[in-house]
């Protein structure tokens, strides 16, 4: 049995090696057709070829080359393009001589300069046209003050060349990614559909065997033995090795997607199957998410099979992810609908507000209005009155896909949160401080759909939205949120920084069913509930002195009660009086009447 | 208020009551287990008395029972104690790190090894217990131990990665809490026990032969009705192996000694405090000396309570004792009276409560109820009075249970009757575990000719209409 385990290990391993090697198995070439698939405008594709001069069907083998290559062929081509399309001090003078002898600017007049019937010409009419129409027929004191006026527009016409014209930096990635992509050849590109089983279902299999056969040993019960001894689980080698790789990956997933490529390529017979398109690195991603969750999951029942409510809410969370977060979601773009993980919830689903999204949704007619109606409800209705019946951990330990992933991969990790006093200050602030960011935010964009103007205050408001999806969303919830499991636990992100955790503990908090009871005088102080809360609950504190728990931030995980030797924890739902009120009360003693 | 941290609200106490104190004592608490650090805790909530704790052990308080898991990998030292680091300063609680040698109780002084000396004004004496040794040959020698204190916990990581096969002697809490942690290190056990059964002395057959079956399935190499003879000593002077009263011999490296705890108190032998097994101790929990207490471990108690022994080496009543104490030091002199009694520990993976008095054999006035589940991990039992069939006490194995609601119906002197229709109000069990409350009832209508029917639903929406 031992000898199947290991082969199972050792398969997983190598699948990992395979998966990790295929990042370098393909090279690059630029060609006709690569450059047709990713630039549809043809004069901007042309541009880039003459940019590209010498280097169209050059081989490249490393994709860092490539990469460097086309960036700065995507510059070169910028270059061409602003100089191509640029408005000149000569055209001012001309402009300006038209409205001779010109105090009063006449859009007809200027526009006149140019020839409609060409290219160039007709973006110029009409870049004249958004940007000087408010110029138009307004006299001023002096032709100099005119001549200022116009050459400030002119310059923001300038500015906008590239945005309209060119490759804009804020597309880069994208553009990048695809052109990085669509050049691939080789031997991976060849094999894919040979490397996609050994690494995914290779990898899957042989994680499948060990896990299988590892939990399923001994008898049924808590299973900790040298979780503290252990690096893996404790910070040890293999532990930061394992952090140092799931932070890298975020970065690159998020800012570097464009070396990830091969990865990409390899489960894009999957995206045809299920959605009938190309995959995206975001498709990439859904699936190591989904797999994470289902293999950690199968291995967190058995570590659990002892206990119904661990088997429940991590079947629970297992469903979830494959219906709602990956299944669902590709039904709708091969309805050609707009993207929605329907039990994802705002704030968490931070730009459901935006101005994007919701002309998506109005785009895509009632059931676009039904989906938008959806979200809403959920927020505005479905939290507070789920809340109230069961706690927040309806949804954070039993729907969430952030909280799947950290209550099937990151349970390994569980013990590390930090439970010291300081830590819960710094959670305080921090988690409540980003639910008023991601509303603020979200107040901005709302103001923006309505209005029309992305400027509040001169500030721009999608410029803080930005904000929010690099400091928040990727930085604070993927790179730290998940890339820390293994140094500070797998709840960092759901502790320190998810709004829609803070908005839970709000309701939870003040307005629920939910608690955690204590037994009366049972506990001995041991401290397995708090090691092993991943919120980093002092869980020992309440149970000690005998007061029944009502924390914002409990995920209501049910590890605390599992852990505990003497039965000292529950989770329960129960009648809101006295919930808050009741005081500590230690059974046993009938000479003091205890008021801790 | 938002979030309130309760921490402060024993400082805000503390300061209410400073007011109201005019007369400030220094108190010393030897011993920083539970017994003792309850005590300072509780003093210090009610008065603004200065405190010290004195231990040799360990530097600050953590929980002893919580050994095992370090050992195992659970947790670490850290994780055992209850309380920050920075709790006892901001309590005002002095913590010295030293052992005591001796004590002049006339002059109120404490010697302490290193050769500081010690004033106090009132003493609180909470040293707890040390493992029984029975003047076995081979007792004292090298891998021979029990398991109590911290060092204890240390001189095992010493012993255990040259230990490839370990013997226990003493069938009870301990001796298991080793056996398992020397599994978790696939060290093979051998577990020698007295009686027929584990734990012979205090559980009932059933129970008993529960726990042996649930020990075997978990390797333990289990010998009943067998006793230690000697320790036999390799040229080191460590343990080599162990002869039983069968008169095999038992090669091993390791011997754990885990036939019970006595009182820590050697170092009070020619002091003048009056002590038999324990320090002597009347209801106040005062010893013979003024100014001088004792609880926990390793106080005796001098007057006896119903149901009760006269020294109890339980966390609980180490607990109640320092919160009894705290009270007659701060306002007025307060009996120890514990309530009902109750207890729980983990064998394994089966957990275990008791509330009220069982006994391994049934009293004279006592019936019993006994329910076993067919996985055969889980029990319950029920001892009533045979007169007046109301509770005497239970046990149960593998179902968690409500304290509060068997503490109520023992002052209640409720009847097995209502007990068994009202069982599922006392099911702690998590969401979604398997009820037995029916079976249990069908097993008892059957047996005892009733036709009882459940009436009430488990869970707090029941519990607290």
């Amino acid at each position: 049995m031992r000898l199947i385990q290991n082969f199972g290990l050792v398969f997983f391993i190598l699948s990992f090696a395979l998966f990790i090697s295929a990042l370098s198995l393909s090279h690059f070439q630029l060609s006709e057709q690569s450059l047709s698939k990713v630039i549809s405008d043809e004069e901007k594709r042309q541009f880039f070829k003459e940019a590209a001069y010498g280097l169209m069907e050059k081989k490249y083998n490393s994709q860092f080359t490539f990469v460097a290559a086309m960036e700065q062929i995507r510059l070169q081509a910028n270059q061409d393009i602003q100089v191509r399309y640029e408005m000149i001090e000569e055209e001012i003078n001309i402009i300006l001589s038209s409205n001779n002898p010109g105090k009063t600017y006449q859009i007809n007049k200027a526009i006149s300069t140019y020839a409609a019937d060409s290219p160039i010409g007709a973006y110029k009419i009409q870049a004249l046209k958004d940007y000087t129409g408010w110029l138009e027929g307004r006299e001023f004191a002096s032709a100099e003050e005119l001549r200022n006026h116009l050459t400030a527009a002119v310059q923001h016409i300038n500015q906008a060349i590239i945005e309209k014209k060119g490759f804009p930096d804020y597309d880069t990635k994208n553009f990048l990614f695809q052109l990085t992509k669509q050049s691939s050849g080789g031997f991976l590109p060849e094999n894919s559909t040979l490397f996609l089983l050994l690494i995914f279902l290779g990898g899957t299999l042989g994680a499948l065997l060990y896990i299988y056969l590892q939990g399923n040993r001994g008898t049924a019960g808590i299973k900790n033995d040298r979780i503290f001894q252990s690096g893996i689980t404790h910070r040890g080698a293999i532990g930061i090795a394992t952090g140092m790789f799931l932070i890298a990956f975020y970065v690159v997933l998020y800012f570097y997607p464009y070396y990830l490529t091969n990865w990409v390529i390899l489960v894009d017979p999957i995206s045809y199957a299920l959605n009938g398109g190309e995959a995206s690195q975001w498709f990439l991603y859904g699936i190591l998410y989904t797999l994470a969750i289902l293999v950690m999951g199968v291995r967190m029942v058995l570590k659990y099979r002892h206990s119904p409510y661990q088997i429940w809410r991590t079947g629970s969370v297992m469903f979830f992810q494959i219906s709602f977060a990956f299944i669902i979601p590709q039904m709708l773009i091969a309805l050609h609908l707009p993207y929605m993980d329907l039990k994802n919830i705002w704030p968490l689903d931070y730009d459901l507000f935006t101005p994007e999204r919701l002309r998506a949704f109005i785009a895509a007619g009632n059931i676009g209005y039904l989906m938008l109606f959806w979200g809403i409800l959920l927020t505005l209705v479905g939290v507070p009155l789920m809340v109230y019946f069961f706690g927040k951990r309806w949804y954070c330990s039993w729907v969430c896909g952030c909280g799947g992933l950290a209550e099937t991969l990151g349970d390994p990790y569980r013990q590390l949160s930090d439970k010291s006093l300081g830590a819960w200050q710094l959670e305080r602030y921090l988690v409540h401080a980003v639910l008023v960011f991601a509303v603020a935010m979200t107040g901005l964009m709302l103001y923006t759909f309505f209005t029309g103007s992305g400027q509040v205050l001169g500030i721009s408001t999608y410029a803080i939205k930005e904000t929010y999806g690099f400091l928040i969303s990727s930085i604070f919830a993927g790179v730290v949120g998940t890339g820390f499991y293994p140094l500070m636990g797998n709840r960092v992100w759901c502790r320190f920084g998810c709004p829609l955790a803070a908005y839970l503990g709000l309701v939870q908090r003040f307005q629920s069913r939910f608690r955690i009871t204590t037994n009366g005088g049972q506990c001995i102080s041991c401290g397995n509930c708090s090691t092993y809360c991943e919120m980093g609950i002092d869980v020992r504190w309440y149970a000690q002195r005998g007061q029944d728990i009502v924390r914002s931030s409990c995920v209501g995980c049910g590890i605390c009660s599992a852990v505990c030797p003497r039965g000292v924890l529950n989770l329960e739902n129960g009648p809101t009086k006295d919930r808050l009120s009741s005081d500590p009360i230690l059974i046993g003693n009938d000479g003091v009447s205890l008021n801790e | 208020m938002f979030c309130k941290d309760t921490r402060y609200k024993e400082r805000i106490l503390a300061n209410t009551y400073m007011k109201a104190q005019n007369t400030q004592k220094h108190i010393v608490i030897i011993g920083n287990g539970i017994s003792g650090i309850t005590a300072a805790r509780h003093i210090r909530k009610q008065s603004n008395h200065r405190i010290t704790v004195i231990s040799g052990e360990t530097e600050h308080f953590f929980s002893r029972t919580a050994l095992m898991y370090i050992f195992m990998g659970h947790m670490q030292y850290a994780h055992t104690k209850p309380y920050e680091d920075h709790f006892w300063a901001k309590n005002r609680i002095e913590l010295k790190k030293a052992w005591v040698k001796n004590i002049d109780f006339t002059k109120k002084i404490l010697y302490l090894e290193g050769g500081e000396n010690m004033l106090y004004d009132q003493l609180i004496l909470a040293t707890g217990s040390k493992p029984n040794k029975f003047g076995w040959k081979g007792q004292d020698l090298a891998g021979v131990q029990g398991l109590y204190s911290y060092q204890d916990l240390e001189s095992m990581e010493k012993y255990a990665p040259t230990t490839q096969k370990a013997v226990i002697v003493g069938g009870g809490l301990i001796g298991v809490e080793m056996a398992e942690m020397l599994s978790s290190r696939n060290i093979p056990v051998v577990f020698l026990v007295r009686e027929d059964r584990f734990w012979g002395n205090v559980l009932p057959r059933e129970e008993g032969e529960l726990i042996s079956r649930h020990l075997q399935e978990h390797h333990i190499d289990l010998r009943l009705n067998t006793e230690l003879k000697e320790i036999i000593s390799d040229e080191q002077g460590r343990a080599k192996a162990v002869m039983t009263s069968r008169g095999e011999e038992i090669p091993c490296q390791f011997v754990g000694l885990t036939a019970g705890v006595s009182p820590f108190i050697d170092f009070l032998k020619d002091s003048g405090i009056e002590i038999n097994r324990g320090i002597l101790v009347n209801e106040y929990l005062e010893t013979s000396i003024p100014d001088v207490y004792a609880i926990g471990d390793c106080a005796e108690r001098t007057t006896a309570l119903e149901d009760r022994r006269a020294i109890e080496q339980v966390w609980y009543t180490g607990r109640m004792m320092g919160e009894t104490l705290a009270k007659t030091i701060c306002q007025q002199r307060t009996h120890y009276s514990p309530g009902h009694w109750f207890n729980s520990a983990k064998f394994f993976d089966i957990e275990y409560q008791t509330y009220g008095v069982v006994g391994a054999e049934l009293a004279e006035n006592e019936q019993t109820f006994y329910w076993e589940a067919k996985n055969g991990k889980c029990c319950l039992r029920i001892n009533y009075d045979k007169n007046t069939e109301t509770l005497t006490g239970m046990n149960v194995f593998g179902i968690r249970q409500r304290h509060e609601v068997w503490n109520k119906w023992l002052k209640a002197q409720k009847t097995i009757d209502e007990i068994i229709e009202y069982l599922p109000n006392a099911n702690f069990d998590p969401e979604f575990s398997k009820q037995y409350e029916g079976e249990i009832l069908v097993q008892y209508n059957q047996e005892r000719g009733k036709k009882l029917k459940i009436k009430t639903k488990k869970g707090l929406f029941a519990l607290l209409k």
